[in-house]
């Protein structure tokens, strides 16, 4: 416990002086924006088992609508944000009402079904600018006080929000709420001879999920200044699911240490070894997989013999 | 013959059939307040179907379920359990992940009403930890309290099994094959629990342990290809010569009670 608190605040304090180590300030804020993304669809899959296979329809929907409300309403940042979410909390309990009702396999396949639904409508409506997307999405300011057209203070305030974000899910996952989760993950006939109402609980973590992967998309957004189809196409929705799986599926630290291995190869391989690049990622997730299956962290964790939850 | 009103749970001709097979056919079974009612059959004969079916985990195809009176065909799984009657599986129920307090603390966390709040600390859940020690007592679990429930001996994840199921002070236990699979010691230890346990309480529990149902079951149904062939006190049931054939596969014998059953 004391050693992760250590490892926390390093890892904290690193995240602060970052920008002044010569990192490039938006690589490290597309890093945590789907680290965000990651740790969020990590809440289902890794605490409650279910495998959904179109979390880029949230992470997509709100970088759209937070990129609508911004450039063509005029809504200041802040709003425009909480837009984006709510409409990603809609949409996911709007999905997740349907999918929560199956198991497995058809549980993932509902979710990929009804993620392809919102990819066609980001294609063909007509707010999302089709194949062009919206570009030129400003960030605006902090509730007019702060401006975060600078690309440091831009950073901390997704730092902020991140590590936020990332203590929010390690509240759900030790609260009542949670303790019911794992219980269902276990058994879930027997939580359910317990009375609990299982699919309403599985609903609910599916919702605050789909909601923080919104918030995610809806700061990558703004952040890169532009929503396209590729936010909410079928392959972010498998590289979510790699970056999770890659950094320890059910462990906290993860889904982070996996989005920024994926995000760091393709941002620096894309030079060197061009479209490569997803062969590449494809051949370390067979690796992956093979070797060492609990993930980067899950690996490191079991070695230290750290309970996983 | 009963009294109407001692009857707490009732099947009227209840019917499962899967895709042509006949699992359950007909069964029409009375369990009285406040006995240990033990369903054995041999295997194949739709003792677990008729659980599933009694705790809505399956939805018959034709016939009724009454408890105190009331019609609960029609309900949830879930919506049972908040009646007052509790199963127990077949294959032992603990949740591994959790410890052995954890999982009595997930029974008795619900009527908390606040299983919802993601937002609160699972600290909140501290006030339960005596009412769980007390249950862990009850079945003589205790020193295991912090123990991962992976980690216990098969006889006690057992008994763990029942404190969780004693936490929600059910009126009706459902319990699916509790000696199976154990050894002796376990067997009677286990069995001593549930005589313990029973006491202001109905128990229905599927056995194929003879000797465990010779020593706690009050009565007995004797379920034969989804039907039930005999019913009534053990002393009866056990010298029915169609129960014996059933058994053993010969009316030779009268149903021995011995200590690995047939």
């Amino acid at each position: 416990m004391r050693a992760q608190i250590a490892l926390y605040v390093g890892l904290g304090l690193l995240a602060l002086v970052a920008p002044f180590l010569g990192l490039y300030p938006v690589f490290l804020m597309k890093l945590l924006c789907f680290a965000m993304f990651a740790c969020a669809f990590n809440l289902l899959l890794g605490f409650t088992k279910m495998l959904s296979f179109g979390h880029a329809a949230y992470f997509g929907a709100s970088a759209y609508i937070t990129g609508w409300l911004v450039t063509v309403q005029g809504w200041g940042t802040l709003e425009a944000i909480l837009g984006g979410v709510a409409v990603s909390m809609l949409l996911g309990a709007v999905i997740g009402a349907i999918a929560v009702r199956r198991q497995g396999i058809y549980f993932a396949m509902i979710t990929l079904a009804l993620a392809q639904v919102v990819y066609f409508v980001c294609l063909q409506a007509q707010f999302t600018g089709g194949e062009n997307g919206l570009q030129g999405i400003a960030r605006g300011s902090l509730l007019g006080l702060l401006s975060l057209g600078d690309d440091r203070a831009m950073y901390y305030f997704v730092l902020a929000v991140f590590v936020a974000v990332f203590l929010f899910i390690r509240r759900i996952v030790h609260s009542p709420f949670g303790q019911v989760l794992k219980a269902i993950r276990a058994n879930e006939p027997r939580a359910v001879s317990l009375g609990y109402k299982v699919d309403r609980y599985k609903l609910t973590a599916f919702v605050l999920s789909a909601s923080l992967a919104g918030l995610a998309g809806s700061l990558k957004a703004l952040v890169l200044g532009f929503a396209t189809l590729s936010d909410v196409s079928q392959g972010n929705s498998g590289e979510v699911i790699l970056m999770t799986l890659l950094g320890g599926s059910g462990t906290f630290l993860g889904p982070f240490v996996g989005a920024n291995v994926v995000i760091t190869l393709q941002e620096y391989l894309s030079d060197l070894a061009g479209s490569w690049v997803s062969v590449i990622i494809g051949a370390i997730f067979v690796v992956c997989v093979m070797v060492f299956r609990r993930g980067v962290v899950g690996e490191i964790q079991r070695r230290f013999g750290q309970r996983s939850d | 013959m009963a009294l109407a009103e001692e009857v707490i749970l009732e099947t009227q001709g209840l019917v499962k059939e899967f895709s042509g097979f006949v699992a359950v056919d007909g069964v029409s079974v009375r369990v009285r307040q406040r006995e240990i009612h033990a369903l054995i059959g041999p295997n194949g004969a739709g003792k677990t179907t008729f659980f599933n079916l009694l705790t809505k985990f399956l939805q018959p195809t034709s016939g009724a379920i009454f408890y105190r009176g009331r019609n609960i065909t029609r309900e949830q799984p879930a919506d049972i359990a908040r009646h007052g009657i509790v199963r127990s599986f077949q294959i032992c129920a603990v949740f591994p992940h959790l410890t052995v307090l954890e999982n009595v603390r997930v029974a008795l966390q619900r009527k908390l009403g606040t299983s919802f709040y993601f937002w609160r600390s699972e600290r909140s859940l501290g006030n339960l930890d005596r009412r769980a020690m007390q249950l862990l007592e009850e079945v003589h679990l205790e020193p295991w309290a912090r123990t991962q429930a992976a980690d216990l001996p098969y006889g006690r994840k057992r008994a763990l099994e029942l404190a969780t199921t004693l936490a929600l002070e059910p009126d009706v236990m459902l319990l699916d094959e509790p000696t199976q699979g154990m050894g002796h010691e376990d067997v009677s230890h286990v069995t001593r629990l549930i005589k313990q346990v029973s006491a202001n309480r109905t128990v229905l529990m599927v056995e194929h342990n003879m000797s465990v149902v010779a020593s706690i079951a009050d009565t007995i149904s004797v379920l034969q290809r989804g039907r039930v062939i005999a019913a009534g006190p053990y002393s009866e049931v056990s010298k029915n010569p169609q129960v014996i054939e059933a058994y053993m596969g010969t009316s030779s014998d009268s149903l021995s009670g011995g200590p690995d059953g047939p």
